[in-house]
């Protein structure tokens, strides 16, 4: 079972931040569980483009000519700045609601003005 | 009680659905490379750039970096318009 | 309530090292690891470091909500501007014209593994800078927007 230690660290990584997603009362504790998840999918995918005995792909000085995917760092690069602008947007949010509402209990915020 | 024993039970059955995933992927040899063989092979007299990622993501992906640069813009102007003064002393918007 | 001026001091000096450090890895993104996106990051983390180290009003002072807005937003619009000069050559868009060519970073580069050049790559290079920047701004200005929520006269 340790041959595919990065795949096992992917699936106890997704399971905690299902959890924390699903069973969590705090705003914030939340936001915290899809940065988990976010984590968890991004070194999912790296994972899968690993060469065995590869270096990073780039050609200034590289050690030796075998080397690893480089279209799965592409897509992850994209999906990190996603991530840091989901939870840019999320934390603003967190912090006009406790100015309105007083607390950030989601079992509390549960009026709608009209 | 009964919330709690649903809860574990299908806490548990996720695991087990997870845990069968982990164990039958093999890691260190991809199967299907043949993109990134021509990316690799060509990218240096097509792009002139010696670093891959960079050709990927701004050359032969372009079109990604266009879509994420536009995602960001739109999270930070979304930022900016939760932060803002109302004028006059109201304090909601229809008032 | 202020930090003390050892704090002060370190913040001062440090800032040009990290906008100077954060330069070097957007401009040598065709080159070493790096590009626009980590390069802007790290710019922004020096002045995340300026705005702790002061307080709200004296940030004001020379972080400017205006230029940094305006920052973002030429970043943004210089990324799809130079996309769109490759229909003025004739090309689809996107393309990269200046690889190859005798012009401005249109060196053409040995085949396998080479020190590297600064001059090569084409249109690479413009797209980092234009990336750098706009992330630069962006970045900062929320960290500026969510300090300026918490005072109680907001913005």
């Amino acid at each position: 079972m340790l041959w595919n230690l990065p795949f096992i660290t992917v699936v106890v990584l997704t399971f905690i931040g299902l959890v924390t997603v699903l069973l969590k009362k705090n705003i914030i504790k939340i936001l915290l569980g899809i940065n988990i998840l976010e984590s968890a999918v991004n070194l999912f995918i790296v994972a899968l483009g690993y060469r065995e005995g590869g270096v990073a792909p780039i050609f200034t000085l590289a050690p030796s000519e075998l080397m690893v995917l480089p279209t799965p760092q592409a897509l992850v690069l994209t999906s990190i700045v996603i991530g840091v602008a989901t939870s840019a947007l999320v934390l603003s949010f967190a912090m006009v609601l406790q100015k309105k509402y007083g607390t950030v209990d989601i079992d509390k915020i549960r009026r709608l003005h009209g | 009680m009964k919330k709690m024993l649903v809860v574990g039970a299908s806490l548990l059955i996720m695991a087990a659905f997870f845990g069968m995933i982990a164990l039958n992927l093999t890691f260190g040899s991809p199967r299907l490379t043949d993109m990134d063989d021509y990316f690799l092979r060509h990218g240096q007299e097509l792009t002139g750039s010696n670093n891959e990622c960079t050709a990927v993501v701004f050359d032969f992906r372009g079109f990604d970096t266009l879509g994420e640069s536009t995602v960001l813009f739109c999270a930070i102007v979304g930022v900016g318009l939760m932060f803002r003064k109302m004028q006059g002393g109201e304090e909601y918007e229809d008032e | 309530m202020r930090m003390s001026k050892i704090v002060r001091t370190a913040a001062d000096i440090l800032y040009p090292a990290i906008l100077i450090f954060g330069l070097y890895v957007v401009a040598h993104g065709h080159l070493t690891p790096g590009g626009g996106f980590q390069g802007g990051a790290v710019i922004a983390t020096g002045g995340a470091l300026v705005i702790v180290a002061y307080n709200y009003k004296e940030v004001t002072g020379w972080l400017k909500k205006n230029v940094l807005m305006g920052q973002e937003v030429i970043g943004l619009f210089g990324f799809i501007g130079v996309g769109l000069l490759a229909l003025a050559f004739g090309q689809v868009f996107f393309f990269n014209y200046l690889a190859g060519s005798g012009s401005l970073f249109g060196m053409p580069v040995p085949y396998g593994i080479n020190p590297g050049e600064l001059n090569t790559a084409g249109v690479l290079p413009l797209m980092n800078f234009a990336v750098g920047i706009e992330v630069w701004g962006g970045l900062t200005i929320v960290i500026l927007y969510m300090l300026s929520g918490l005072e109680k006269e907001g913005c």
